[in-house]
């Protein structure tokens, strides 16, 4: 099967984060960036299906020039080629300006399957691969759990999980868009020979008008929602923190816990 | 439908979960603020009495597709029954509670309708006739504050909690039909059934003491702090997702928004950083006590009392002061 697998690029969220001087996102610079999780996971079971039936991972992502070490380290854990959605007016989309982009890239290949991640960790819209499966009129699963080939790969047994526990087992015609939840595997590490291997593997670089989209089409100038500032919470009532080694600290709290919460 | 605002109920086998409750409130806060009342609209088949229920509420009027293919929930039914309704009547704002379901189709909806995606807010403020909507980015360590620009419909989709089940406005509203046309709706989904996940032999829901530990416990073989405070305390051991998905702990261990909602006496999170998914299953707890390394996690923001530090420092201090304090 011919698999696409759509990643992004997010900050690594256990980083040290600070607002931008604008206050309209992060500042960027020093900031660690990674592949975002549950794309990791959808990129190993993107990499699992091919293997077993014989094809191959084609990586997709949105971005600007920092996302090819993304696209390098798929490539090194086993994706043949990539597609890089490369220009400025790509940037600051929302999941529809996003889904149209990218969708209109898949549409140049025929994939037998699209894999996503199911939320990005940054934004977090988590509407970006059902949007993809909209323009390509496939069915879609988001947040799934478990993916199963039937009927010589032309459907798949897919597991959803959905609230308090419970998970909805349903068959879907293939092609589609499957939307991966993070935990349904264990995404591999890339070996030195896979580093290597992908150092000489294609990274075809596209912009809107290699998509047959308008710059006004695509990104901010595409989207419904501007984000006009980002800022740390404001603590709430705020947590009493016990200050001291560890002992000390300790001590405090659990004397609270006795005296004035009255839990213990 | 004339309304600026529509809401659009989930129930489960007609009962309306307390999320969509929230969302009502939501929706005649924002219609009230729009100048104009709510309108709810609930999809399903024999909802009768749901229907009745939701009519008890200060709404415009309550429009039910009642239709055999929607059951069932699949998004292509559920699509086939929203997006014409939202092209002809073109409301300002269609309101969604948070769940998996709505995310399950949301989008797909807003890119079918032509309509914009505001999902998971947590709440809005008018500035003299702009919106300006809050939403948690970067897994809830930062808000963000949006704008919608552009024509058309926006589909808003509000966080669990955000706004209050109780707060909704008391009424009489008039029950109409929606009529839908699903002839044409292609089966996107054939739902084999629904299985419950690990089966929950552990109901940490009744437990009136929780220690909960997240990724900063660092492994399966690094649990032993854990276990000895929370022997000290009586409680239970539950754990964040990413312990889950790890390995760490068994999945009926797991509190949050795919795992079990509890609200004890005592919650302590250790190494859990609170992403949202995890503060919609505990964040009812009565005490919550903090403990991570990143004084900028967002638990402490839900906390009562905090401690910075390592788990594993700070755990067996803990748990030596609480068998001095009981002697």
């Amino acid at each position: 099967m011919k698999i696409a697998v759509c990643i992004k690029q997010v900050p690594n969220t256990e980083a040290r984060l600070r607002v931008s001087r604008d206050g309209r996102w992060l500042e960027e610079e020093d900031l660690p960036f990674i592949i975002n999780e549950s794309d990791e996971y959808a990129l190993e079971e993107g990499l699992r299906i091919a293997e077993k039936t014989g094809g191959e991972v084609v990586v997709v992502s949105l971005g600007p020039d920092r996302v090819k070490e993304a696209l390098r380290k798929a490539l090194a854990v086993g994706a043949a080629r990539a597609v890089h959605l490369s220009d400025p007016a790509f940037a600051k989309g929302d999941a529809l300006a996003t889904g149209r982009a990218l969708a209109a890239a898949l549409k140049r290949e025929s994939f037998d399957l699209v894999l996503t991640g199911s939320q990005s960790d940054d934004v977090g819209y988590g509407g970006t691969g059902s949007v993809i499966a909209g323009h390509l009129g496939w069915p879609h699963v988001w947040l799934v759990m478990g993916v199963e080939l039937e009927e010589g790969n032309r459907s798949a047994k897919v597991t959803r999980e959905m609230e308090s526990g419970v998970n909805e087992v349903s068959r879907v015609q293939l092609p589609a868009v499957l939307e991966i939840q993070a935990g349904l595997n264990h995404p591999r590490y890339a070996s030195l020979k896979g580093i290597m291997a992908a150092k000489k593997k294609e990274i075809v670089t596209v912009t809107p008008a290699d998509l047959g989209l308008d710059a006004s089409q695509v990104g901010e100038a595409g989207s419904r929602l501007e984000i006009v500032s980002v800022a740390f919470p404001a603590s709430g009532k705020g947590a009493q923190i016990f200050q001291g080694d560890a002992k000390t600290a300790a001590a405090s709290l659990v004397e609270k816990l006795q005296k004035e919460a009255r839990v213990l | 439908m004339a309304s600026p605002v529509w809401v659009v109920l989930q129930h489960r086998e007609g009962q309306i979960s307390r999320i969509s409750w929230e969302a009502v409130g939501a929706a005649q806060k924002l219609a009230a603020s729009l100048g104009g009342k709510a309108e709810a609209v609930l999809l399903g088949s024999g909802l009768g009495t749901t229907a009745a229920e939701v009519a008890k509420c200060d709404l415009a009027a309550v429009h039910v597709a009642d239709h055999d293919a929607l059951r069932t929930y699949t998004p292509g039914a559920f699509i086939g029954a929203l997006a014409p309704a939202i092209q002809t009547a073109v409301p300002a704002f269609v309101v969604f509670p948070h769940t998996y379901q709505t995310v399950d189709y949301m989008a797909r909806l807003a890119q079918t309708a032509g309509a914009g995606l505001l999902p998971e807010v947590t709440g809005f403020e008018d500035e003299n006739g702009a919106l300006t909507w809050t939403r948690p980015v970067m897994g809830g360590k930062l808000q963000s504050k949006v704008c919608v620009k552009g024509e058309g419909t926006v589909l808003v989709s509000v966080q669990s909690g955000a706004f209050p089940a109780d707060g909704v406005v008391r009424g009489e509203a008039p029950i109409q039909s929606l009529e839908v046309d699903l002839a044409a709706v292609k089966p996107d989904r054939e739902v084999l059934g629904y299985e419950e996940v690990g089966g929950d032999t552990v109901d940490l829901t009744k437990a009136e003491v929780i220690v909960a530990v997240g990724r900063g416990v660092g492994g399966a073989d690094k649990m032993a702090p854990v276990e000895a405070l929370a022997k000290a305390l009586g409680a239970e051991i539950g754990a964040s997702r990413p312990v889950i998905d790890n390995g760490w702990l068994p999945r009926d261990r797991q509190i949050g928004s795919s795992g079990q909602t509890v609200a004890p006496k005592l919650y302590i999170a250790a190494g859990i950083s609170g992403a949202i998914q995890h503060l919609v299953g505990m964040k009812g707890s009565s005490v919550i006590v903090a403990i991570n390394k990143d004084p900028g996690a967002p638990i402490f923001t839900v906390a009562d009392y905090g401690i910075v530090g390592d788990l594993h420092e700070v755990l067996p201090a803990l748990t030596e002061a609480v068998l001095a304090a009981k002697g």
